[in-house]
């Protein structure tokens, strides 16, 4: 499962939301560096021209303010800001992980409850469920409704886009699509902030046949791959 | 077992040279701030060892862990690594390094002799230093806690983490925080009613004003912590069921709570650690803080928006757009303050003559680092970039970048650039230059790669490394760590170097960087009562003003007329406190409750007992004072002289 050279993580998104969101990363980096570059320079230009020793330079050792300097740093970082802060807000609504993604093809429903040391993925609409591999139609929305059945959680796949927490006794909605089929790894073993103590044991990997499976997925057992022991993300060629 | 035969060697060693009651009367039972607050700096460079070594475990263990190998650490003992390194390093190396420089520093540049209540001060740097103690003695009785540095239920409730780590993280960090909480009750009134005659607010030192909004931050948000923890703490020991998931227990309270005071606590650290950076560009570039009310005016600034923020810290919580996007806004908003701060400091070395010493060094370092963290940290104030890179190693790089750039460059500077002050003698400036060039070298090589690895989808805590592409990033940041790592060990050298060879380095003037505030003015070490008599305080630059207008005149001010000085006695009640509150501690998390009680009734009594003694304070006599302060007037007009000369 773990085909490594060709997975690049967010950097490589095989969806528009990992897509949206790394040119958001791309482009507020390009921002922020156009500020920061010329400040780096400044820095060591400054400090190099004015160091003791240089005759050339002149001493002003009473000079401690300046209006229009004043206007201008504060303004520098204001209006980087309001760009940014702009692009924060749309951003934040184009790409709320609960709003459904705009498409022709009907979402694929998917429940996801994370247990402990592993993932339960069901279908409802297919009467199925998996564990620790989630197969997904390319090019076709998948809107997922997720929980945790112990502590906390993180559903993340990289390539995907979005994570999202998965809490007990609570529900988060995440929409997703996969363009490009291929089998991808997830976050195996999300931050143990959230998650069980010996979550990032293989060792320690629990290998339960009951499920507490709710009532709405038909349990098929025969289905369920227990042995895997890293939890997998895949997209296969519409069908 | 070697720690316990370190500890007694150490304390056999001191014995035998006869230096135990020295140390008991200038030190443990001291109620001078300079004392308290060397204190606390020794508190925490001891945990910054224990903290760095957790430190290397965890690198080596990710770089040993790859594909097929198992690495040396079982998950168990990673997990409480991870958790040992983030608690100690915030709790007991960030925190006590900033109050120590507050506590040394402030009383000075107001031109005070101490602090409002300098016997509730060394109460809370021994509430401090039980609660380190609690933290370490867990490393041998019992374990440590699994659950990160925050303790997120339900993982830190009962039902998944039944052990005794939670309990010693949760009883250590609230007996310390009643340390913090008192030590800025203290701060806050001695900034706002003592200060030296004239010293108006727009005329304090930044870092004054730094201090100053940082104790009003932890007075706001430690009772936040306090609340959250005492919870966690009905919920493991009394079954109650604020954070469980049944019972009707909400684990995003615990979330939204813990942030509260979690956000602000990293400006608790970053305000004080800009205080240190303003004085010491204001110093070593010859020329006043340039904007200086502009930078008054950022630190307020910060200190109000840096509560509300804490939703930044779980955009994946799923809260909705408006939410996030007003959060996050709110967050980058921050950015503003510290950009100008950023260009302010630039502007101080503009037409300055920059004297590069080991001071400046982690200033500019601290300039070309620090606003690339403000650059990831603006990133992951974006609500769509973080649904990409939150709880990663893009993130761990993010903080990390921000904590050693920012707080932990600022403490080295102010370690150096204090240090005579404190003991007369300079540091080693060679050596003072490699360690700096280690902690530079070495944090970019740690955690720029973990920038890197962010990106490939790397999240942050893994025990196991899946990908074994991964690898050579994860071996330079390991190399990165050794580099600090040697960095660490270069700072006990030079300071063994130092003290050895203080004979050539000798501070006589008590001004040995040309400084321009209050401080400098006196000796170094300062006697106990800081200035014979108060400076009167005209502008800005107080000391500074004083030093110009003698050099121009090529004479002191006249002598003024010296009064006997009352000062506090020392007292034990601070040790005596924390030993029963560590007592209690220590019983509570392994349930002895008939030792709990007796440990709370002793810190009680004593509290009680200091409230009936009569002598609190002890007159110094006016000669001693006279003498004292004629001598430091004679060498100042040597001083003088040289620089009059040289002008």
């Amino acid at each position: 499962m773990l085909l490594a050279a060709c997975n690049r993580g967010i950097l490589d998104p095989v969806g528009p939301v990992g897509q949206a969101e790394k040119t958001i990363l791309i482009n507020s980096t390009a921002i922020m560096l156009a500020i920061i570059i010329p400040t780096m320079i400044a820095t060591v230009a400054f400090a190099w021209w004015f160091r003791r020793g240089n005759t050339k330079a002149t001493y002003r050792p009473d000079w401690e303010y300046s209006g229009a300097i004043e206007l201008v740093v504060w303004s520098i970082p204001a209006m980087t800001i309001m760009l940014l802060g702009g692009i924060a807000w749309i951003g934040s609504h184009e790409l709320e992980p609960s709003k459904p993604l705009a498409s022709t093809t009907p979402p694929l429903k998917v429940e996801v409850v994370s247990l402990d040391w592993k993932w339960l993925f069901i279908y409802p609409d297919q009467g199925i469920a998996t564990v620790n591999q989630l197969v997904v139609p390319a090019g076709t929305p998948v809107s997922y409704r997720l929980t945790s059945a112990t502590v906390w959680n993180v559903f993340f796949v990289p390539q995907f886009g979005t994570m999202i927490y998965t809490m007990p006794r609570m529900t988060t909605r995440l929409n997703l699509q996969a363009d490009r089929p291929g089998p991808m790894t997830g976050s195996p073993r999300i931050s143990a902030a959230t998650a069980s103590p010996e979550w990032a044991s293989r060792r320690r990997f629990s290998r339960r046949t009951s499920l507490p499976f709710g009532p709405k997925a038909r349990a098929a057992p025969g289905r369920l791959s227990t042995d895997a022991l890293l939890p997998s993300f895949r997209s296969r060629p519409a069908m | 077992m070697v720690v316990i035969l370190a500890v007694l060697g150490t304390a056999f060693w001191v014995w035998r040279n006869g230096w135990w009651p020295y140390l008991r009367d200038e030190y443990i039972t001291s109620t001078d701030h300079k004392r308290i607050g060397i204190m606390y700096i020794v508190l925490a460079l001891l945990m910054l060892v224990r903290g760095f070594a957790d430190a290397i475990m965890m690198r080596l263990q990710q770089s040993l862990a790859i594909g097929a190998s198992q690495g040396y650490l079982p998950p168990e003992h990673y997990n409480q690594i991870f958790s040992a390194h983030g608690t100690i390093m915030i709790f007991f190396v960030a925190m006590p390094f900033v109050i120590g420089f507050m506590n040394f520093v402030v009383p000075l540049q107001l031109g005070v002799r101490d602090v409002a209540f300098p016997t509730m001060n060394n109460v809370s740097f021994w509430l401090t230093a039980s609660g380190a103690l609690l933290v370490n003695l867990s490393l041998f009785i019992g374990e440590f806690s699994r659950t990160g540095w925050l303790g997120f239920p339900p993982l830190s409730e009962k039902a998944f983490s039944p052990g005794v780590g939670v309990d010693y993280y949760l009883v250590a960090l609230q007996i310390s925080g009643v340390g913090t909480v008192l030590t800025a009750v203290n701060f806050v009134t001695t900034i706002l009613k003592i200060r030296a005659p004239g010293m108006s607010y727009l005329r304090m030192p930044v870092f004054c004003w730094t201090s100053l909004a940082s104790n009003l931050l932890i007075l706001a948000a430690f009772p936040v912590l306090t609340v959250s923890l005492a919870l966690l703490m009905l919920d493991r020991y009394l079954d109650f069921h604020f954070f469980t998931n049944d019972g009707g227990g909400n684990s995003m309270l615990y979330m939204n709570l813990i942030w509260v005071w979690g956000h602000p606590e990293v400006y608790i650290l970053i305000l004080p650690a800009f205080g240190i950076y303003s004085e010491v560009a204001a110093t070593f570039s010859g020329k006043p803080l340039f904007g200086y009310r502009s930078m008054v005016f950022a630190t307020l600034a910060i200190c109000i928006i840096s509560f509300m923020v804490w939703l930044h810290h779980f955009f994946t919580m799923g809260a909705g757009a408006d939410i996030n996007a007003v959060f996050g806004i709110a967050s980058m908003i921050i950015g503003i303050p510290t950009g100008v701060k950023i260009y302010n400091w630039l502007f101080t070395m503009y037409g300055g003559r920059v004297r590069f010493t080991v001071p400046m060094y982690y200033l500019i370092g601290f300039m070309l680092t620090f606003v690339i963290g403000g650059l990831t940290g603006v990133l992951l104030a974006i609500p769509p970039v973080d649904f990409i890179v939150h709880n990663s190693l893009f993130l761990v790089a993010h903080f990390h970048q921000v904590i050693i750039g920012g707080v932990v460059f600022a403490i080295m500077a102010g370690y150096t650039y204090w240090f005579p002050k404190a003991f007369g003698f300079t540091l080693d400036e060679r050596l003072g230059k490699a360690i700096f060039w280690c902690w530079f070298i070495g944090f970019h090589l740690a955690f720029m790669p973990l920038y890197v690895l962010g990106f490939w989808g790397a999240t942050r805590r893994m025990q196991h490394i899946p990908d074994p592409t991964w690898a050579p990033w994860l071996n330079v940041a390991l190399v990165g760590a050794v580099i600090i790592g040697v960095g660490i060990v270069l700072t006990v050298v030079q300071l063994l170097y130092s003290i050895k060879t203080r004979d050539q380095r000798m501070d006589v003037t008590g001004d040995p960087w040309d400084g321009r505030t209050l401080e400098w003015l006196t000796l170094s070490p300062p006697p106990h009562y800081n200035f014979a008599v108060l400076p009167d305080v005209h502008g800005e630059e107080a000391y500074w003003t004083r030093k110009q207008t003698a050099i121009k005149q090529d004479a002191l001010i006249k002598e003024p007329d010296y009064k006997p000085i009352e000062m506090p006695l020392g007292t034990p009640v601070g040790v005596i406190c924390a030993f029963f509150a560590s007592v209690c501690g220590f019983a509570i998390i392994w349930h002895i409750w008939w030792l709990a009680i007796l440990g709370l009734i002793g810190s009680f009594a004593v509290f009680v007992w200091y409230a009936w003694q009569d002598e609190h304070e002890h007159i110094i006599p006016v000669e001693e004072v006279r003498a004292n302060a004629r001598e430091r007037r004679r060498i100042r007009m040597e001083h003088l002289h040289t620089l009059s000369q040289s002008t």
